[in-house]
């Protein structure tokens, strides 16, 4: 189970309000490559896996998914806080004011709310974990486009840069879990979820499918 | 102690704590976390049956313990922001969280980290099942 601690994983303090900005970083918050789909696409897909490794690495990285999501709402949350109406409607933020005031919503840059169909979970640890690898490069890319976008103010780029950075660490870490996963799987026997093995259970079908997925016989 | 001190200003005899204690959480009244371990002394790391079994008894034990304490600080975590000047409310959560600091430092201890902020000389963290895997040790006795 989780606990809270009453602390950013990073500091951020933004002095000058910038709603344009808040914009285009709330897609890190709802957006199809952001925190809210990274923590539950990871702590979802734990449950299946079939090594210690991949368990541990998909809930201690879900886990810090929650705590940057956390900042990433600080950051729409301070770039929103004490603007004009008329800042406000000139960022473009006119229609998202109309349905959720300063209030900060999980959506994309584009205004489409977040959905569940961002995530996947596909029931094969292989293609779970390229699915995280692929997620990680695109919140990489997606923090890099945001620095471009927040050249101007150091205090909303310094935040970015640390999240960008994790993305990488992050990337590495499920490389060596799918390593791991694909070890496990070229096991000769491999019993996935406890499933009993009889001759006429589909015990011998999962199993060659498991030796294709990973590549080997 | 200094928590002889702290617990001087508690006020226990004050009548206006709307507090219901929930379930479990009423039932902690006593440290059950010295006797517990008081029986790991002699066969903490033997592999004889009825030393293995002792062991087994007094973690789950010692989990369901933890469970309720965490259960109990979290439901009068939330009471408590609602009523914050509850005095018998804060008594109350102060007596529950240190038990649970005491019983989970001895429990971690023993039977390794229950989050990574445990630090241990060898990585436990990948030794145990968990806790969607139907471990016996978060089963209720």
């Amino acid at each position: 189970m989780w606990t809270y601690n009453k602390v950013l994983q990073y500091p951020i303090n933004i002095k000058c309000p910038n709603p344009k900005l808040a914009k285009f970083i709330i897609s890190q918050y709802g957006g199809p490559d952001g925190e809210l789909a990274a923590s539950l696409r990871y702590l979802s897909q734990r449950f299946g896996m079939p090594d210690q490794k991949s368990k541990a690495v998909l809930n201690d990285i879900g886990t810090e998914e929650l705590a940057h999501l956390e900042m990433v709402g600080t950051i729409v949350h301070q770039l929103t806080d004490g603007a004009s109406i008329e800042e406000i409607e000139k960022a473009g933020l006119g229609a998202y004011y109309t349905d959720h005031g300063v209030d900060v919503y999980p959506q994309s840059a584009a205004g489409t709310p977040w959905t569940a169909a961002y995530i996947a979970c596909k029931g094969d640890p292989i293609a779970n974990l390229q699915e995280d690898l692929a997620a990680e490069q695109k919140a990489r890319a997606t923090y890099e486009k945001l620095i471009d976008l927040c050249r101007d103010d150091p205090d909303v780029l310094d935040p970015l840069k640390f999240l960008r950075e994790r993305e990488v660490v992050h990337f590495q870490r499920f490389g060596e879990a799918l390593r791991g996963v694909q070890d496990k799987l070229a096991e000769k026997k491999f019993y996935m979820n406890n499933m009993k093995c009889n001759d006429n259970s589909n015990y011998n079908m999962m199993n060659s499918n498991m030796n294709n997925a990973c590549g080997c016989n | 102690m200094e928590s002889n001190d702290e617990n001087r200003n508690c006020m226990y005899n004050q009548n206006n704590c709307q507090y219901t204690p929930q379930g479990i959480n009423a039932a902690f009244g006593y440290n059950t976390a010295e006797a517990l371990t008081d029986d790991l002394n002699c066969c903490n790391s033997c592999n004889h049956e009825e030393c293995m079994q002792n062991r087994n008894r007094i973690r789950s034990e010692m989990m369901k313990q933890i469970k309720c304490l965490s259960f109990a600080v979290v439901d009068i975590a939330q009471y408590l922001d609602t009523h914050p000047d509850d005095r018998k409310a804060i008594c109350l959560h102060k007596e529950y969280c240190n038990q649970l600091e005491e019983l989970k430092d001895k429990y971690q201890r023993i039977f390794g980290p229950l989050s990574i902020y445990y630090p241990c000389n060898k990585w436990r963290w990948l030794e145990e099942p968990w806790p969607w895997e139907r471990s016996d040790f978060n089963v209720d006795l």
